[in-house]
């Protein structure tokens, strides 16, 4: 079957891949409404969403009381919701960007997960390949490139929206994404100068990155979040930032704001910028986990040919060898990260408070950039002091 | 005739180009419908940006003319409309009005009436400063503090609902007593209840005490000094966060309170972190008094039994004797007979000094009812107290007052 799938065109072979990846990313931004109800719920000691059901599901004697008690169908009325209520226009609003915007959220959300590799297989040599829809050189870069066009559609909604509390909160928003784009790029920059030795081919790909966290011995298979834990801090913390989660969401924080830039949304373009959001979380997640936390290998200093040979050695069958085996695994034990991530994120949330706008910008600027600008200098000395 | 013209000096001239530059500030209208005007509040808010440079409160929204609606029924037709001044703790309300009613004609009611009252009340002080715990935590974006403090409340309500036989508005005071006595086995599921709450107090507390983040956006926030305090006419937990210590519960004690001990927590800043922690200990004095009631619990009658144009005769009697079906005729149809007079009675009620000044020119009907609303003096300050805050600032700084709307606008 993969000999069929790597005879098909090439442009076939991207087009299948990108409905797969958009086919994984929308149910999973949609699975997130769900557990961060779920979760919520579970924090603040209460039952949650378990009403909703269909009734021939109700029949099933313990799956359907099951499904009945996770809630999932408040998500799917939810989906069906956003689809078919009226999608209103308001009269005050410049009507061309106000459309504009909630497209403009989505497509840095979902171009950026091109470049993000998910996964890996064992090539013919036995050489790890990653699977990726784009494996471009330039990985990281692009991705900071294309989500920070997100912060546009911010602006243009709020400016769009013609009303003052959408303006306030795009304004916080075009503030906001910006400083921390800062000391994020900041905090990465000691990972790819590590991984770029001199006399080897420079790559700022996210597929070096995780090889160089997936080789054998000690040092080989140490996960840079160890190595560099304040690179790995710093990301972590712009990320919140940079996907509005409390407690940086200042540009929706609904206690002041309302509902900030998406207060005059309603119906599926407010969708939209819910499924932005919660993209943007995933991959941003996968992002971190991939530079600092090992990508697709399951332990740190255990890397995932390793696992699969013990695996192999274990229990003797053939196909725990097999490419297509391998690849489900890498896959696999990437999302269970991404997931752990997102539900950081979501512990997070409901346990906080929010900071204020002004404080928030203090921390981007007084607290994170110096601290990535000496994170980098010194990371800069010590590989310069490494390799001398 | 020609004016006179003159070359503009120098300070005028950069003064208008400033003018010209930042043309003009923005207005924003924050409420009545807003998530964090706690009810119908509406400030109408001058910006420089995201900083304040005016803010006037309109208030009104909520008006329903409550003194002029309590000249035209009895007094105690009245006491369903005390429970919807500040209506997160109708049970304080109840209790303030009718003292104030019975100090008209000077009666006093049994040491078990009293008692009924002070746990009832104090119990509403809890239920009403979780409600405003919860509150401010959800506008500075702890939502998990109003979910847990919620989950505490509804305890308090299903122990409200049972002595009351209503959860919310309670109407359980009478002019000379109370609506019944306490049921059987009620005072065990209080003490139980105290039991669990001050462990789930201290947790949900500590979700905030402590929190670097609920600290930046609350400490220093709404600083209001002592004299300032003083001189709007604040009081309850907002008077005492600033160091004033006055609690009418000990310094004029009115029904019993004299015989508890419970200490007067005092701020020392003034600000929204002194005010939220003068609430928490508030509620844990609270629990002190409860356990000091239901330890020793008064016997003997839960109403004034001599006041027998005040207070209805049990309900027997009114089924087989004569008289006390008059009694009951004429107290049901022309209302408790008060002598002619005024009086000014003001209580310590969970968001201030609740007071209620009636005048009686005799008869069952109050001539005029005026309503002292601690919500109403407190929200007085505002105007003061935002300017040169942002935006976020405002929503801290009213979930620290921790104000009704029912009980300003009334």
């Amino acid at each position: 079957m993969s000999d069929f799938f790597f005879n098909l065109p090439v442009i076939v072979q991207g087009f299948l891949k990108g409905l797969a990846v958009i086919c994984v990313i929308f149910p999973i931004a949609g699975i997130c409404s769900m557990a961060e109800r779920k979760i919520a719920a579970w924090i603040q000691d209460r039952p949650g969403p378990n009403r909703a059901i269909v009734p021939w599901i109700a029949w099933i004697p313990f799956f359907g009381t099951f499904l009945q008690r996770l809630g999932l169908f408040h998500v799917m009325a939810d989906g069906g919701k956003m689809l078919f209520k009226e999608d209103s226009l308001p009269g005050h609003v410049k009507k061309f960007y106000f459309v504009l915007a909630p497209i403009l959220a989505m497509i840095p959300a979902l171009t950026t997960v091109t470049v993000v590799p998910f996964g890996a297989y064992l090539g013919a040599t036995g050489q790890i390949v990653p699977l990726g829809l784009a494996p471009l050189d330039i990985g990281i870069l692009a991705v900071f490139a294309v989500a920070s066009l997100g912060v546009y559609s911010l602006i243009l909604a709020g400016w769009a929206s013609n009303s003052k509390y959408p303006f306030l909160g795009s304004v916080r928003a075009s503030a906001q994404l910006i400083s921390y784009e800062l000391a994020m790029t900041l905090s990465v920059i000691p990972v790819f100068l590590w991984i770029n030795a001199p006399g080897r081919e420079a790559t700022l790909g996210f597929a070096r990155v995780v090889e160089f966290q997936s080789q054998a011995g000690f040092w080989g298979g140490t996960w840079f979040g160890f190595l560099m834990p304040v690179s790995a801090f710093i990301f972590l913390v712009a990320l919140f930032a940079e996907t509005n989660r409390t407690p940086f969401d200042t540009i929706e924080s609904e206690a002041d704001l309302v509902g900030s830039f998406h207060t005059e949304y309603g119906a599926f373009k407010w969708g939209l910028f819910f499924v932005a959001e919660y993209s943007h979380m995933i991959v941003g997640s996968a992002v971190f986990i991939l530079l600092f936390f090992g990508g697709w290998n399951p332990l740190p200093w255990v890397p995932l040919a390793t696992a699969v040979g013990w695996l192999h050695h274990l229990t003797g069958w053939a196909f725990t060898v097999h490419p297509l085996f391998v690849g489900v695994c890498s896959i696999a034990i990437l999302l269970v990260k991404v997931l752990g991530m997102l539900f950081l994120f979501m512990w997070v949330r409901w346990t906080v408070p929010r900071f204020r706008y002004d404080q928030v910008m203090k921390l981007g600027w007084q607290r994170l950039l110096p601290l990535a600008i000496a994170n980098l200098i010194f990371y800069a000395l010590a590989i310069a002091f490494l390799q001398k | 005739m020609a004016t006179e013209l003159t070359i503009p000096d120098r300070a005028a001239h950069a003064a208008g180009a400033a003018q010209e530059f930042f043309p003009e500030k923005m207005s924003l209208s924050m409420g009545p419908s807003h998530p964090s005007t706690h009810g119908v509040l509406r400030l109408q808010l001058e910006l420089d940006g995201e900083v304040l440079t005016k803010c006037d409160p309109v208030i009104g929204y909520l008006h329903r003319g409550d003194e002029k609606i309590a000249e035209n029924m009895t007094y105690n037709q009245f006491v369903p409309y005390t429970d919807r001044l500040d209506y997160l703790a109708p049970l304080a309300n109840n209790m303030a009005y009718a003292i104030a009613v019975e100090r008209l004609v000077k009666l006093e009611v049994p040491a078990r009436c009293q008692a009924i009252r002070v746990l009832t009340a104090e119990m509403a002080r809890i239920s009403s400063h979780l409600m405003g715990l919860g509150a401010f935590g959800l506008d500075v974006g702890a939502w998990t503090v109003l979910v847990h403090s919620l989950n505490q409340r509804e305890h308090l309500y299903k122990l409200f609902e049972e002595l009351t036989g209503a959860r919310f508005t309670t109407s359980y005071t009478r002019i000379g007593g109370v609506a019944r006595d306490v049921p059987e086995g009620w005072l065990g599921r209080v003490g139980a209840f105290c039991d669990q709450f001050l462990p789930a107090l201290e947790e949900i507390l500590s979700l905030l005490t402590r929190n670097k983040i609920f600290l930046d956006r609350t400490a220093g926030v709404g600083v209001i000094t002592r004299a300032d305090a003083i001189a709007y006419g604040l009081t309850g937990p907002n008077l005492r966060g600033s160091g004033v210590s006055l609690d009418l519960r000990k310094d004029r004690p009115y029904s019993g309170y004299e015989q508890y001990e419970f200490d007067v927590p005092v701020g020392t800043k003034g600000d929204s972190y002194d005010r939220y922690l003068c609430r928490g200990e508030e509620m844990r004095q609270s629990v002190r008094i409860v356990r000091q009631i239901i330890g020793n619990f008064p016997g003997g009658d839960w109403y004034a039994k001599d006041a027998r144009k005040i207070f209805a005769p049990p309900k027997d009697k009114i089924l087989t004797s004569m008289e006390e079906l008059i009694q009951n005729f004429m107290l049901v149809t022309e209302g408790p007979q008060l002598p002619a007079g005024e009086v000014y009675f003001e209580a310590e009620n969970p968001k201030g000094i609740l007071g209620f000044y009636v005048v009686s020119k005799g008869g069952g009907v109050p001539w005029r009812l005026k309503i002292r609303a601690p919500s109403f003096c407190n929200l007085s300050i505002l105007p003061k107290l935002c300017v040169g805050c942002m935006i976020s600032d405002v929503v801290a700084i009213l979930g620290s007052l921790d104000f009704v709307m029912g009980e300003c606008d009334r």
